[in-house]
């Protein structure tokens, strides 16, 4: 593929000004959806382009839009830039680089599914990307690009951004919605779900800002043009933010299919300090550790195929690159403390076994640990999962497993002699 | 008198613009945000206030302040210099880099330079793991990025910090 379809402003200079964009292209796809289709025939061209979510689900975006019920008003739309998984970096390019094609997209998924009021929900550490957007929302609207009766039509839209203040748990589209409403950033319990009664009780989208970012293309160009690459059930582009013990760390935007062995050598540059790679997360630290030997380095990556060769899931693409230096009980310990600080402690199950679980890590990592300590480790976290409220909980546990079962040498190697 | 009100009326009007009219309590933070912008925290005082503008009591006001991390009811350093030590910045020397940081400016993490300017923090993921080690600066009401630092270009911010501060408290 010679050309960039989301960091496509490392083509094409300024592309985070108003005027250059729309010298590229920009916002035909909104126009022409607002005043040339259906709400129906934008969601319809989403459904068949096959997009699925990019911040970690993989759920096919058009289908998810076609669940809001239309005896139900108002419909909401929010863009999820609450990217906190630790070795995720993408949506953060996006919004500073080229955020008009995020906010096209966010444009149009309102269109789609006729929403008068969309928001956008950034993590609270994206401050200046929040000052920056709310500069670019004020510019469209005096474009008359935003605002009542776009383009002349009956359709009007309001965008509205909302600043997080710190805490992983809001990446979870409950608890994002719950944090916007004025409370603690805690899960919701499911059903029902948000495409039913999400924001104040309305049927509401939740979707990531890369999942976004893809929609002015697919409207601009059409499923059949987006399906041109990646796979049949992972089709179009995805960003791929490397992270670890690589010599190139960084956002790369490749098909979905490419293998793990093209992004960690010949764009990553190989491992650092002539080290050899021990391990992959493919998916931050809620990753279970993938053994990176030959069968994983050539597994292609999309949804299903390093789920079904590799038992892992995908997730936001946020590889995370082990070498052979890397003892995994320090790693278990580095993601149990991650997910012991993030739990929200609305449910037992996560608020306990993360604390419990960061507590074993620490006592391997300082040399106060017994033999019976690495069982009782696996322990806690396998009567976490299936158990906890929200995907946080489960997730805190991959690590842990995945090194125990992989790694024990890693774990043994620590325990009090 | 509501003295956040006073204060910033035409900000608080445009944070509730944002909202439905019947749903206030969306403003908290973006109006706990507005009242620990000038001095780092919110005060009992503010907390009132919020509660009043966002029609919740102030005890639904000091949760939210309390879930979040970059919400503060206590008075720390002018700057909060939060330093990302999660797995991928610790294998590019995160902890390190940290350690020695703290042992140059002699402080020790989550504490306060001798002038109040800088309290130094341990935090979790700030989607910049490819340019560790780094750190981000909140204060004043924003927040500043500091990328692909040593523990020299680090101790030159907040040398700036500390010069920025005392600055302002000898007018």
């Amino acid at each position: 593929m010679s050309e960039l379809w989301l960091l496509r402003h490392r083509d094409i200079p300024n592309l985070s000004s108003l005027e250059v964009y729309q010298a590229h292209g920009g916002f035909k796809a909104l126009k022409k959806a607002v005043t040339s289709m259906q709400p129906v025939d934008v969601l319809n061209e989403v459904k068949s382009s096959g997009l699925r979510g990019r911040g970690g689900a993989g759920f096919p975006t058009g289908v998810k839009w076609s669940f809001l019920p239309n005896n139900l008003w108002p419909h909401y739309v929010v863009a999820n830039a609450d990217e906190s998984e630790p070795g995720t970096f993408k949506d953060r390019e996006i919004l500073e680089s080229n955020p008009y094609q995020f906010l096209e997209g966010l444009m149009l998924a309102s269109f789609a599914v006729q929403a008068n009021t969309a928001y956008v929900y950034l993590r609270g550490e994206f401050w200046q990307q929040a000052v920056d957007l709310d500069e670019k929302i004020a510019e469209l609207e005096k474009a008359g690009l935003l605002g009542d009766h776009l383009f002349g039509t009956d359709y009007s839209l309001r965008l509205y951004t909302h600043l997080g203040a710190g805490a992983y748990i809001c990446g979870e589209e409950t608890a994002l919605l719950e944090s916007i409403e004025g409370n603690l950033g805690q899960p919701r319990l499911r059903p029902p779900f948000p495409a039913v009664a999400g924001l104040y009780a309305r049927p509401t989208v939740i979707n990531n800002v890369e999942t976004l970012a893809n929609v002015p293309l697919i409207i601009q160009h059409g499923a059949a043009w987006f399906r041109q690459v990646g796979t049949e059930k992972s089709p179009g582009v995805k960003i791929f933010s490397l992270s670890g013990c690589v010599k190139n760390p960084g956002n790369y935007e490749l098909p979905l299919g490419t293998t793990f062995r093209h992004l960690i050598y010949e764009l990553g540059g190989g491992i650092s300090g002539g080290r050899r790679i021990k391990a992959i997360m493919a998916a931050g630290a809620s990753s279970n550790l993938i053994i990176a030997d030959d069968k994983a380095l050539d597994c292609p990556m999309d949804y299903e195929s390093v789920q079904n060769t590799l038992g892992a899931p995908l997730g936001s693409a946020s590889v995370i690159i082990l070498d052979e230096s890397v003892n995994m009980s320090w790693l278990a310990n580095k993601t149990t403390h991650f997910f012991r600080h993030e739990s929200c402690g609305k449910c037992t199950p996560c608020r306990e076994g993360t604390y419990w679980m960061n507590h074993i890590a620490h006592r391997l990592e300082t040399d106060h640990a017994s033999k019976d300590d690495i069982d009782l480790f696996e322990a806690v976290a396998t009567q976490m999962q299936g158990k906890c409220l929200c995907a946080l909980g489960e997730f805190s546990t991959m690590a842990v497993v995945s090194s125990i079962r992989q790694f024990r040498p890693d774990f043994e190697a620590r325990v009090r002699s | 008198m509501n003295q956040l009100l006073l204060k910033y009326p035409e900000e608080i009007r445009q944070i509730l613009a944002k909202y439905p009219a019947d749903r206030k309590k969306s403003a908290v933070m973006p109006l706990i945000y507005l009242a620990q912008r000038e001095s780092g925290f919110v005060t009992k005082q503010s907390i009132a206030d919020i509660a009043e503008i966002a029609e919740i009591s102030t005890t639904d006001v000091d949760s939210i302040i309390g879930f979040y991390t970059l919400f503060h009811d206590q008075q720390e350093g002018r700057y909060r210099v939060q330093v990302c030590t999660d797995l991928p910045c610790a294998l590019r020397g995160a902890d390190e880099f940290l350690r020695q940081l703290c042992e140059n400016i002699g402080v020790k993490v989550g504490e306060t330079t001798p002038d109040g300017a800088v309290t130094i923090e341990e935090v979790t993921c700030l989607a910049g793991c490819h340019r560790a080690p780094l750190f981000q600066v909140q204060g004043d009401g924003k927040i500043t990025y500091h990328e692909n630092q040593t523990v020299e270009s680090a101790a030159r911010v907040i040398a700036e910090l500390q010069k920025h501060t005392a600055r302002e408290v000898k007018p």
